[in-house]
């Protein structure tokens, strides 16, 4: 398990690795300099060289690429270009809303996945499991962004029972949960019905193994073997799709944050978009390719916790 | 009266009868075998004594398990009864167990669900049931899964979740199936010790009439859903009153009339040949270990030699196999077809029929393209109406209509396809034919079809053959000289005849005694002749 | 046929038939506003209402029927294009350094989703159609490649294909004559899924501006546009969206069908 883990962990360091460099190019060929984008059309060079020294733009790629790379180790993601300040920081406070909310899906879309799914393998072809079925395929044709709208315009215009958008902060935490529940609800519903479908296939496949036979020869119930022998294995692709979800939880939560007008990354990253704020650009990105490599780190040793032939295995 | 009473059952799936009329008794401590084709409702009768039928199947009748209609009890009841006063054991050894449960907690499991022991209560008797198969804890830990234990470990698992509780009745599918013949003799004497301490009766599914002969006390008969006869098994082997039976027997006791070898210049030539594989790491930065598939392996094929190669799993066949194709590099020696090293300019010179017939062809080409195959690597093939001319020759040369050649595989039957397979390899005349267990997947009448038809096209076209089987029965057939392959080593070679009858290495030695083998029957000469279609 | 194919088959024909049709004939030109008539509930005259500047919703979705099925279909079409191959290639090496660094450059793209390779076209390059294509496309290549590979590796182990190589054909020639056609159908309901999916994407990055641009109408801009818009007229939100619905459930009701109809055991991808 060990030997396992740190192969693992190699592999991801060197995917972060390339992610960076990868990020860093695509960037870096932007037309246009961002100082004097920045000036305007009519800049004299030498403030604009100026500018240049200040960002830290006169040095050369390659040592700019490490710069930025030894300083994201540290913490220290540069400087913003439009509002001078540290990115971290700016990061750090839109954090604060963006990951709770992929969080809050996550966990919702989780806890309707289950046991959707287990009822409708446990019940297949009856009522349920058509009524499931025909759920999640309605599920995976909603657009999240549009399911928000309805959202708001029943529950938040019609009903009056949350607010349309905005965010108070944590200083209240109950009203910050409140005011993320219906966002969390239009990224989890799409979500959930995914994985509904996966887990419904899943535990009907890993039902017709041999051992669920073996087992059904012991005694165990049709509910018996579900329980103990079919769950656990079926839960390893599930697993898979639960790590793929936090990716696109996270960008899923870049787009409802405009519906909902939430202070996130989705907002942060658009803003910087229009003022050409690369710096930022850069970073946001980084963090979320970042995050859905671990979280995929994560998910493999999750894995090889539940298959011991996993451990023993390249 | 009987521990088991089967009284006239039929069982049909969505509408379609798959048994009829089926009647058959098991005593306490008595050995039942139920023998037959596949398709003959063997595996059926057993599914439906263990209430185990797949979804849509209808049964109708009796089964009676000391004094209990099972098939008149509700589902929860009959959970009670499986684990309990009847078990099962399946086929598949790498499948049947699940691969994420340590095999303590399997066989513990069986213990707690009908005893309400506690987990360390349970965890005690898993050990000494463990222990009573053959898998003592000291070496075969509890917490062991079962990825790293080899087919006939898995096997003796499966055994002792199924006789953990002393079940009066053990029901085992074709459990040695998949086994080499030294672990089948291993496992079979186990079964037939348990059958004693433990006075079960056991229902013994096989199609391996050599399997019945050693070990049952009684034996049915199945043919297409019906039991066409039972009794004694001695009685039943003296006898065999019914057609079916005897073509059974006389299938299985099959010699092909392969005609005198007339061996010539030396062909194929393997010299001190070594293949080993990289294993993968077992800690970071250990040294990479390898596995030797074949060590230091020498022999020599002739012009017209017909010559069997005995092995059992991981001996190195495959490994061998692949590398006299020139389809795998080897570490060291050297193999040379008529004194050119193989590589792909031998390969044409030389054709493959596998074991599985379902696997050997692309299901979405037709026969004729799949026949036609080997003619991409001949420079001067022939095209057009030639090559179509050639495919139908093929295809009659092995007792095919022409006109199959239009057809996809899929509308063929497994020996169907071992023909078509024959006939693919034949097609471009190859110095040497490889038959890789070319029969081994086949039921016992259709193998006899098979070998009588290798044994015709090598008297007609004076073949030159290596013939891959675990099957000594059928290396013996079709062979004139044989090596015993072991670990990587030939271990034995020469005249087959001679190795079989008085083998020198204790390794073959061990080899044929653990083999099942029908008894010599009285009129066996009666019945020799061609086995009815 | 099952009900469902049939379902989907005529779900996706209605909006294929729709966007086809846009090219000649729209109730309405899509380019001309007429303030008078904005925001009108769907009536005889305008069958799904109009929009805040009075364009006919009816003629824009089906205008917009048409960019959503082309940037989805090329999408599509880069991923099988480039993933296919790859994970062919892949398969044909089945181990060593080739196999490990075709799958390791999926994880990694894996890794950016659409969503976020978009972001990083427009920062550089600004907002447009084709990058909608590109973000979807290379998002596409990963799914692709792991598939192919996925079912060719089973394929590779097969008696048949060692009886090719028995015949001396090479990786290049045994993979496009006996593992491509096996694949065949599984690439077929992948395809259906994926462009689903597609679909869905094009509504996003649209909706966020970073899709199609004006005047081109696209469903997702539509859907931005009437956010500000939903109290006063429900219709101009539902409408586009019901769209997006209608052509997504279509695509996944024809890939189930399909998959039913060729091979129910087909394993496919769903992300």
């Amino acid at each position: 398990m060990l030997r396992y883990t740190l192969t693992r962990l190699a592999s991801l360091a060197i995917s972060l690795l390339v992610a960076s460099a990868v990020i860093f190019l695509v960037v870096e060929v932007a037309p246009g300099d961002p100082a004097a984008y920045m000036l305007g059309l009519n800049a004299q060079p030498d403030t604009v060289a100026a500018l240049r020294a200040e960002l830290g733009l006169d040095v050369s790629r390659p040592e700019r690429y490490l710069d930025w790379l030894g300083g994201m180790l540290t913490g220290d993601f540069g400087v913003s270009y439009t509002y001078r300040t540290p990115v971290a920081q700016m990061i750090a406070d839109r954090l604060w809303v963006s990951l709770p909310l992929a969080l809050y899906a996550l966990t919702l879309s989780t806890c309707i996945a289950f046991p959707a799914g287990l009822l409708a393998a446990s019940r297949r072809g009856k009522a349920a499991d058509i009524g499931v079925t025909a759920a999640t395929q309605l599920g995976v044709a909603v657009p999240n962004f549009w399911f928000a709208m309805l959202l708001v315009l029943l529950f938040a215009i019609n009903l009056g029972w949350f607010s349309a958008g905005g965010f108070p902060g944590w200083d209240d935490p109950l009203a910050a949960l409140k005011a993320l529940t219906l966002p969390a609800i239009a990224l989890a519903l799409p979500q959930a019905a995914i994985l509904t479908r996966v887990m419904r296939s899943s535990l009907l496949d890993t039902l017709g193994e041999d051992y669920i036979r073996t087992a059904r020869a012991k005694g165990l119930s049709r509910g018996q073997v579900l329980w103990r022998h079919a769950l656990r294995n079926a839960l390893i692709p599930v697993l898979t799709i639960i790590g793929l979800q936090f990716s696109f939880l996270l960008a899923g939560a870049i787009i409802i944050e405009q519906v909902f007008f939430l202070p996130g990354l989705g907002r942060l990253i658009f803003q910087a978009i229009s003022q050409r704020d690369l710096i930022v650009v850069e970073s946001v990105v980084m963090l979320l390719v970042f995050a859905v490599i671990t979280v995929n780190f994560a998910v493999d040793l999750a894995y090889a916790a539940a298959d011991p032939r996993l451990r023993t295995r390249r | 009266m009987s521990l088991l009473d089967i009284h006239a059952l039929d069982v049909a799936i969505h509408g379609t009868p798959v048994l009829s009329d089926v009647c058959l008794s098991i005593g306490a401590g008595e050995i039942v075998a139920l023998t037959g084709e596949s398709g003959s409702g063997k595996s059926m009768t057993a599914l439906a004594t263990m209430g185990l039928l797949p979804d849509g199947a209808e049964a109708r009748g009796a089964v009676m398990l000391d004094g209990t209609d099972l098939l008149t009890l509700p589902e929860a009841q009959l959970c009670a009864h499986r684990g309990q006063s009847m078990g099962m054991v399946f086929q598949e050894p790498m499948t049947a167990l699940n691969p994420v449960q340590s095999i303590g907690a399997q066989v513990a499991e069986t213990i707690r669900i009908h005893t309400g022991a506690t987990r360390a209560e349970a965890k005690t008797r898993a050990a000494e049931v463990l222990t009573r198969v053959g898998l003592p804890p000291d070496r075969f830990p509890l917490y062991s899964y079962p990825h790293a234990l080899s087919g006939g470990q898995r096997q003796r698992v499966g055994i002792a979740m199924a006789i953990a509780l002393r079940p009066k009745l053990l029901i085992a599918d074709e459990p040695t199936t998949a086994l080499d013949v030294t672990t089948q003799a291993q496992i079979l004497d186990l079964l037939r010790g348990l059958v004693q301490d433990f006075d079960m009766g056991l229902m013994m599914i096989t199609h391996d009439l050599a399997v019945v002969s050693r070990f049952a006390d009684r034996i049915a008969v199945m043919q297409r859903g019906r039991i066409v006869e039972q009794g004694p098994t001695t009685e039943v082997f003296a006898r065999r009153r019914h057609a079916y039976t005897r073509s059974l027997f006389a299938a299985s006791r099959h010699r092909a009339d392969l005609g005198p070898a007339r061996p010539g210049a030396p062909l194929l030539t393997v010299e001190n040949v070594r293949r080993d594989y990289a294993l993968p790491r077992t800690r970071l930065f250990a040294p990479r270990r390898h596995h030797r598939a074949l060590a230091d392996v020498s022999f020599a094929i002739r012009r017209g030699e017909r010559v069997g190669l005995v092995g059992e799993s991981g001996s190195g066949k495959s490994t061998l196999t692949r590398a006299i194709l020139g389809l795998e590099p080897v570490q060291a020696g050297r193999i040379t077809l008529d004194g050119a090293p193989v590589g792909p300019e031998t390969t044409r010179r030389m054709q493959v029929v596998f074991q599985d017939p379902y696997a050997s062809f692309n299901p979405r080409h037709r026969v004729a393209r799949l026949v036609a195959e080997p003619f991409h690597a001949l420079a001067n093939a022939p095209r057009g109406a030639d090559r179509s001319r050639a495919v139908a020759e093929a295809l009659t040369s092995v007792g095919l209509e022409p006109e199959a050649a239009e057809r996809y595989i899929h509308a063929f039957s497994g020996g169907q396809r071992q023909r078509i397979a024959i006939a693919r390899a034949l097609i471009t005349r190859p110095e040497l034919v490889i038959f890789d267990e070319a029969v081994s997947a086949l039921d016992v009448r259709v193998r006899a079809q098979i070998l009588d038809l290798i044994a015709g096209l090598t008297r007609q076209h004076g073949l030159t053959y290596l013939f891959i089987s675990h099957d000594l029965s059928v290396v013996r057939s079709v062979t004139d000289r044989v090596l015993v392959l072991k670990d990587g080593r030939i271990v034995e070679e020469g005249p087959t005849a001679q190795v079989l009858e008085t083998p020198r290495h204790p390794y073959t030695q061990a080899l044929i005694a653990a083999a099942p083998r029908l008894p010599d029957l009285p009129d066996g000469e009666a019945d020799a002749a061609s086995p009815a279609p | 046929m099952s009900r469902t194919l049939i379902l989907g088959l005529a779900l996706t024909a209605l909006f294929v038939g729709a966007a086809l049709l846009s090219f000649v004939w729209t109730p309405y030109d899509v380019e001309t506003m007429s303030i008078a008539q904005r925001l009108r509930p769907p009536d005889a005259d305008h069958l799904l209402g109009t929009d805040h500047f009075g364009r006919d919703i009816l003629s824009m979705i089906m205008v917009g029927a048409r960019t959503s099925i082309a940037v989805a279909l090329v999408a599509v079409g880069i991923g099988m294009g480039l993933g296919v191959p790859l994970g062919l290639w892949a398969a044909a090496r089945r181990s060593g350094w080739l196999d490990e660094a075709i799958m390791r450059f999926n994880d990694l793209v894996f890794a950016f989703p659409s969503l976020v390779i978009a972001i990083l076209i427009t920062a550089v390059f600004g907002p447009s159609a084709v990058n909608a294509i590109i973000a979807i496309g290379i998002f596409n290549i990963p799914v692709f490649a792991r598939l192919a590979r996925g079912a060719a590796l089973p394929l590779w182990t097969r008696d048949f294909i060692l009886a090719a190589r028995v015949a001396g054909k090479s990786g290049l020639r045994i993979s496009a004559e006996h593992i491509l056609p096996n694949l065949a159908n599984l690439l077929i309901v992948q395809g259906t899924i994926q462009f689903s999916l597609g679909i869905l994407a094009e509504a996003g990055l649209s909706y966020v501006g970073l899709g199609a641009q004006p005047p081109v109408p696209s469903w997702g801009r539509m859907l931005a546009d009437a956010q500000t818009m939903v109290a006063l007229a429900p219709h101009v939100a539902v409408v586009p969206g019901l769209a997006i619905v209608g052509m997504v459930l279509g695509l996944n009701l024809l890939g189930d069908g399909l998959r039913d109809l060729l091979d129910p055991k087909l394993r496919v991808l769903r992300t």
